[in-house]
């Protein structure tokens, strides 16, 4: 990073002088990045204050003691299971990531790389299903589901949103650019296509796949709409539904809450740290690119 | 990796062929293997997708409350209610305003983000992550802290609290439709949230501005700062921005999180899926104007689709594979 700087720093320099010198650059930056971080600085300081303090007459900036027991008061409130709905949140952000990532990846490649005369009017079956966001056709969704008995189910919730045409047609578009030579080398090698796909496709796609995994996560564990569509019995809530709940009800108990949103957060801002640059990457290829 | 023998057990017809051609003993296996691949992915799709649209479209010709088999056809009454509908109707205004407010608004900030990160020489990586980070967090818990922390109507809400140190008094920014404040919450919640999204499009796409453009507009004479943005970078990223629109218009038109949990129990403020919600699983459970509502907003969104691809040129990249 360091040997590249002067370099770059003298070409950026030339092409970019400014409307803003260095000092409003930073000072505009400084500015945006207070702004960004306020709502993530009230998270933490209710999630681990007294409600007293923070429905107090003056604001307080932090709280005096730091309330860890509010983790404990979280868990032990029965009037939502939040423990429960975590689990649920887990369950299903993995396992519609690792779904997806099998289904779609998959059709991806035979619509990519396997001739079949009728392939091109399955692609248009695919393509079709663009058009059509799914979150227009949640009733028609929640109709279907609720006749097949999956309301307040795991599959309910997960096995509907599988067949992502989207994905599949991301998957198509990262197959079509995939070095043939590579394939071929294992058909020389005796393999079928099952084999050369798992054997050689797929290891050499690992970043494509991550930065899908990360993306399908993360949206997996946010979604709010079709879980709430399909979650009726509080068994059966993921956290954002829970989340939800705690807006409506009658007695609020800031603190709980506070803490309650920051721990549903907490799982994805790992995932963030660690994960970013198969995120930055996957939305680089395939937010316009695709 | 696998000796050769295993190639027999894949391919077994055209034995004979394979030592000439090793790809030609696959053909016959294509058919199977297409089918093997794409078989699980294309019978979800059938069963969840278009068996659902389908039945959506049967679903709204009829009168369906409380059932989904129904047998009183009904023509196109659930049709003409939801178009004489004046919530349906209104939801469609209220889309109207959001996407009037939300979509210039966060292609400016991105935009602006991704100007200022793109010049940054000191910790970029770092306030990169600072914008992006919203990213992931949901709009429902973004909802919660915007509801009951910065925007709460009672005294001890954030910006009671700022507005209170001048001597203003407390806003309840959402429990009162007039004035309108409760688009000032709505609209800088989603900013916050999804504006370090397209900042990494717009990022992406001002590296890939050549350099040799800047060092030309330099030698033309072009002065550095509002000229060389306005003649060079922002019509390198027409494409970026077009997209970016229109991604943004469809999210906007999609908007359902943060309206349910921000107006609970509101009349005011309801966007199309919103609406939907409430007509079809709301009180009624009316499957039939449900549906209905869902095939009209479909089709709007079909036609903006289609004129998105003529934009965004999405046929011509099929054509050319």
């Amino acid at each position: 990073m360091t040997t590249t700087a002067p370099q770059l720093s003298k070409k950026r320099r030339t092409r970019r002088g400014g409307v803003l010198g260095n000092t409003g650059l930073y000072v505009a930056t400084g500015v945006a990045t207070f702004l960004f971080l306020v709502p993530f600085y009230l998270l933490v300081r209710n999630a681990l204050s007294t409600d007293a303090e923070i429905t107090g007459e003056h604001w307080k900036f932090f709280p005096t003691n730091l309330q860890w027991s509010n983790v404990s008061d979280l868990f032990d409130d029965t009037s939502v299971d939040f423990a429960r709905s975590m689990w649920n949140s887990l369950v299903v952000a993995v396992s519609m990531t690792v779904g997806i990532l099998l289904v779609c990846s998959l059709a991806g490649y035979a619509l990519a790389r396997i001739p079949y005369k009728h392939s091109n009017k399955i692609f248009y079956l695919v393509l079709g299903t663009l058009m059509v966001p799914t979150a227009v056709t949640f009733v028609p969704s929640f109709v279907l589901v609720s006749s097949l008995g999956w309301v307040d189910t795991y599959r309910g919730l997960i096995v509907p949103g599988l067949f992502s045409g989207f994905t599949c047609f991301l998957f198509r578009q990262y197959f079509l650019g995939f070095p043939k030579e590579l394939e071929e080398a294992a058909r020389v090698d005796g393999l079928g296509y099952w084999g050369a796909y798992w054997k050689v496709v797929v290891p050499n796609s690992l970043n494509f796949f991550a930065a899908i995994a990360t993306i399908t996560f993360i949206s997996g564990w946010n979604a709010f709409l079709w879980p709430l569509v399909i979650g009726q019995d509080p068994g059966a809530w993921t956290v954002q539904v829970a989340l939800s709940s705690y807006m409506t009800n009658q007695t609020v108990v800031f603190h709980t809450i506070f803490m309650a949103t920051a721990i549903s957060i907490l799982p994805l801002v790992f995932v963030f740290l660690f994960l970013q640059r198969w995120l930055v990457q996957g939305i680089a290829q395939t937010g316009i690119k695709g | 990796m696998s000796t050769t023998t295993t190639r027999d057990l894949a391919s077994p017809a055209p034995a004979k062929a394979t030592s000439a051609k090793p790809r030609r003993g696959l053909r016959g296996n294509r058919t199977f293997n297409f089918w093997l691949f794409i078989g699980p992915f294309l019978l979800g799709l059938m069963i969840f997708v278009y068996v659902p649209i389908g039945w959506s479209i049967y679903l709204s010709f009829f009168e369906a409350r409380f059932t989904v088999t129904p047998s009183k056809f009904v023509g196109f009454d659930n049709y003409t209610y939801m178009l004489t509908n004046p919530d349906f109707v209104g939801s469609l205004g209220t889309f109207t305003v959001f996407a009037a407010f939300i979509v210039p608004t966060t292609w400016a900030l991105s935009l602006g983000l991704a100007l200022l990160v793109n010049r940054l020489r000191f910790m970029r990586a770092f306030f990169r992550s600072v914008f992006f980070l919203p990213t992931a967090c949901s709009y429902v818990a973004a909802a919660l802290i915007w509801k009951m922390s910065i925007f709460s109507g009672v005294r001890f809400g954030l910006m009671n609290t700022i507005i209170g140190w001048f001597g203003v008094d407390n806003i309840a920014w959402l429990s009162n439709p007039s004035p309108p404040w409760y688009w000032f919450v709505i609209v800088t919640a989603r900013l916050w949230l999804q504006s370090g999204f397209y900042m990494i499009l717009f990022l992406a796409a001002l590296q890939n501005i050549p350099g040799e453009l800047y060092e030309a507009a330099a030698i033309d004479g072009a002065k550095p700062g509002w000229q060389t943005f306005r003649y060079i970078t922002l019509p390198q990223l027409r494409a970026t921005s077009t997209a970016v629109i229109l991604l943004l218009l469809i999210a906007a038109y999609q908007a359902f999180d943060e309206f349910f949990n921000l107006l609970s129990k509101t009349t005011w403020g309801r966007p199309p899926l919103v609406e939907l919600y409430y007509t079809a699983l709301g009180e009624n459970q009316d499957y039939g104007a449900g549906s209905a509502g869902a095939v009209i907003l479909t089709l709007l969104i079909i036609i903006v689709t289609l004129f998105q691809g003529k934009l965004m040129g999405f046929g011509r990249s099929e054509e050319a594979k």
